[in-house]
């Protein structure tokens, strides 16, 4: 039996009067890589927004249902916004590195936790460019500004920064989609290496990518959820019409 | 947004947002103690001698009671009015040359010219009057040389920074796609700038003007050297002149007890003009905003 | 009515624009060559290391560029916090709304008052009921007043140009807000905020309404924040308009208008740089 580690019950999101997201139900299980596909604008990376909160900085955003992760309702009253954010690693569809050097990019989240020992982050920077599959690249860099890197570098970058904070999950948004194929593979390869420890939602609107690396996979269309299901079957016998014309290509 | 979190990072940051909006709040508390200041010291005496007596009465001779600001109210009028028909056209020429008529090069070397001069101090300006305009006049027009004159054309080329650097601002604002439109159809550049620039970046250009002419009529030192300062109406552009600022600016070091209370009354006056003018500006280029915004 | 050609219209205008564009700054590079070349002959380190003697008419402007810095120096001090925390709250703490409006309003108000009328408020609030008398104080808080809605309009325009897109990534990886603030927002605004504080000593350096009657215009060395003391700006209108000393009158100029230069040079330059490093 796989245990269920986010719960998400009768989801709808709001920017002020358009209804972004509608009543989504779907459980994402430990260890997982789930695939979130769907036409621009479906509302994939709102749902990943909700889910570490990230939303509530956008004005006029509100939230309706529920999302249990770890057994905590997110949105319930004694929520710690600053550590769920921690806990749940958001990857942009732009790789952002902050302007400062490659290792200060890697430690700007443990610094914040007031963590300045030299040799602790010294081990963290390697361990997560290593798991980023970064480190070979870097090594001999690490204090040149981030901004000096290619696209594909500063992506996996942003992968390592992430992982510094050791979250539980990895939120992927569309990760490669401005990278050339080596790019795009090396990031895949990280990503199927790093399953084995963390639960990742990876949002792409590359069908098939989402064949290549996830387990399960979701369609949304127009904020709705159409069916979820495990890849395989999901892009062999679609369940519903709307999921079929999609992949074959006919719109989106 | 649903209901927060109560932990310690949260709390301190909502106290670091209390301590910053009371520090946003400076700007206005400054605002509003200066003008709760200068009104306190001026307003009382005003309404002891009657508003007509200040707004209206010619005679300024503090030692007996008799505080007629009129004289430095066309004085101020005069000279600022004068500045404008000096600083404008220079200025409104120059925007338009370097923004549509001469090389990127030239422009690029020019503005930053212009807006360096604008660091000059005042006593500057009017020290060159004081030395180079003040002769020239008396000797080509005769009078004493401090006059009307002077002082307008001192502050024309003190506000020309001013009207440049925002009519240049407003022209650029106005999109490429006007003038394309505008050059398809057969106009000429200066038809062009004519009849579709300078519409376009009327408001921005206004109050650019607004704000020079707020310059002028707030200007004290440079206007100190060269006006003559005498208080009364000049009843020519080569008369002697005082302005309100001047008023304030020359007696304020021995005034004492209901002259220094004139003083600040003058104060009142000037502060009243320049936020009527102040608010016109503003109101002049959230237009201009709200138009390049709203398309 | 006479009809003209629209080329022949279109050359006459651009002559009479190129001829009044020339007006315009042949003026104001006379000003400026007329200053320097009556005043660069009486600069010496002397004139620089020594004190006014009688009345200004001998020595150098020892005590005045002193008194200047310090001046300068107390403006900055009280007027940067307050317009750069102006800045942090109206683009990261709230929304566009009423306060913001009111605030917004407030600084450009400030920014239109008359120097003079400055030199009244510190007269009677710092001079006066707050018994500073006339001091490098009471001048210093008048300036900072003075400089504080430069300080607010280039802070706020220079945060405002950093990417929306590090607060997003700052936050997704659990900062506060405050953490932001600090370690992303401020350290790439602050190219841009140096240069609305360099604008603004260039602007305390030349006043001269505002604190003459709030810093005083006694000439001696300034030895406490409560010494009456004598700006530059002061010194040279008091030369000038009293008929002191024309050359050293000339020679306080040309210090005041070239360190003023100085600034705006720096202040271009550095802008410059930030403009290339962000594109």
């Amino acid at each position: 039996m796989k245990e269920v580690a986010i719960q998400v019950e009768h989801l709808s999101h709001y920017y002020g009067q358009h209804r972004s997201l509608k009543d989504i139900n779907l459980q994402v299980y430990r260890n997982e890589i789930l695939g979130i596909i769907g036409p621009a604008k479906s509302g994939k990376s709102t749902f990943l927004s909700c889910l570490n909160r990230l939303n509530d900085l956008i004005p006029g955003s509100r939230v309706e249902g529920r999302i249990v992760i770890d057994g905590q309702d997110i949105y319930g009253p004694r929520v710690d916004v600053v550590a769920l954010r921690r806990k749940l690693g958001i990857v942009f569809a732009t790789p952002v590195p902050l302007p400062m050097s490659i290792y200060e990019n890697v430690v700007y989240g443990v610094r914040l936790l007031g963590k300045n020992n030299r040799r602790e982050l010294d081990q963290i920077v390697e361990e997560s460019l290593e798991k980023a599959g970064l480190w070979g690249e870097v090594k001999d860099r690490l204090h040149t500004s981030a901004l000096k890197l290619s696209g594909g570098q500063q992506q996996r970058l942003c992968i390592a920064r992430v992982l510094a904070l050791k979250p539980h999950y990895i939120l992927l948004d569309e990760p490669t989609s401005g990278l050339d194929p080596i790019s795009t593979m090396k990031i895949e390869d990280s990503l199927r290496a790093l399953k084995a420890n963390y639960t990742i939602i990876l949002v792409t609107n590359n069908t098939k990518q989402a064949a290549r690396v996830t387990d399960r996979t979701a369609f949304f269309l127009m904020g709705e959820l159409i069916e979820i299901n495990e890849t395989p079957i999901i892009f062999t016998r679609p369940r519903d019409k709307r999921t079929e014309d999609y992949l074959e290509g006919r719109f989106g | 947004m649903s209901s927060n979190g109560t932990n310690k990072l949260e709390k301190s940051d909502r106290l670091i947002k209390l301590s910053l909006l009371m520090i946003a709040l400076s700007a206005v508390s400054v605002l509003a103690i200066i003008t709760i200041f200068i009104f306190e010291q001026g307003l009382p005496i005003m309404f002891r001698y009657g508003l007509k007596h200040f707004l209206l009465g010619q005679d300024w001779y503090p030692s007996e009671k008799s505080f007629g600001l009129l004289p430095m109210i066309i004085g101020s009028l005069m000279v600022t009015f004068g500045a404008l028909i000096i600083g404008v056209p220079l200025g409104l020429a120059s925007a338009i040359f370097l923004t549509e008529f001469s090389s990127r090069r030239l422009a690029g070397f020019l503005k930053p010219v212009i807006e360096l001069l604008a660091g000059i101090p005042s006593v500057v300006y009017g020290f060159i009057g004081l030395m180079f305009l003040v002769p020239f006049i008396r000797e080509r027009f005769g009078g004493p040389g401090l006059s009307v004159l002077a002082a307008s054309v001192i502050l024309g080329i003190m506000i020309l920074p001013t009207v440049i650097s925002i009519t240049i601002d407003s022209i650029r604002a106005v999109p490429d796609s006007y003038r394309e439109g505008s050059m398809a159809l057969g106009a000429t550049k200066w038809q062009t700038v004519r009849m579709v620039v300078l519409p376009a970046a009327r408001s921005g250009i206004i109050a650019g003007i607004i704000l020079g002419m707020g310059r002028a009529i707030g200007e004290t030192m440079a206007v100190i050297m060269v006006a003559g300062n005498a208080a009364d109406i000049p009843g020519s552009v080569l008369a002697p002149v005082r302005t309100l600022t001047s008023n304030i600016a020359l007696e304020m070091a021995y005034a004492s007890g209901e002259h220094r209370e004139a003083l600040f009354a003058t104060g009142v006056i000037l502060f009243i003009i320049i936020m009527i003018l102040n608010t016109v500006a503003n109101m002049s280029s959230a237009k201009q905003r709200k138009k390049g915004s709203g398309r | 009515m006479l009809r003209i050609n629209p080329r022949t219209e279109q050359k006459i205008i651009s002559y009479l624009l190129y001829f009044l564009t020339s007006i315009a700054i042949i003026v104001l590079i006379f000003i400026l060559t007329v200053i320097l070349k009556n005043g660069l002959p009486q600069l010496s380190l002397e004139f620089l290391t020594k004190n006014p003697a009688d009345m200004g008419r001998e020595g150098g402007i020892l005590s005045t560029i002193l008194a200047t810095v310090f001046l300068t120096f107390i403006a900055l001090l009280v007027a940067t916090p307050l317009g750069v925390g102006t800045a942090i709250y109206l683009t990261e703490y709230t929304l566009e709304g009423r306060v913001t409006k009111i605030i917004r309003f407030g600084a450009e108000c400030l920014a239109g008052i008359p120097s003079i009328i400055f030199g009244l408020f510190g007269f009677i609030l710092f001079v006066n009921k707050l018994n500073f008398g006339w001091s490098i104080l009471s001048g210093g808080l008048t300036l900072a007043f003075m400089i504080l809605p430069t300080i607010i309009r280039t802070s706020e325009e220079a945060i405002k140009s950093v990417p929306m897109a590090y607060r997003l990534v700052s936050f997704s990886l659990g900062s506060t807000r405050w953490q932001t603030v600090t370690k992303v927002v401020l350290p790439s605004a602050i190219p841009g905020i140096v240069t609305g504080v360099i604008l603004s000593i260039g602007r305390s350096i030349g006043e001269t309404a505002a604190v003459i009657f709030t810093a005083g215009s006694a000439l001696r060395m300034p030895t406490s924040i409560f010494s009456s003391s004598r700006t530059m700006a002061v010194h040279f209108y008091i030369l000038a308009k009293e008929g002191v000393s024309m050359p050293k009158a000339y020679g306080t100029a040309a210090v005041l208008v070239i360190s003023i230069l100085a600034i705006n040079l720096l202040t271009y330059y550095m802008m410059g740089r930030y403009i290339k490093k962000k594109s």
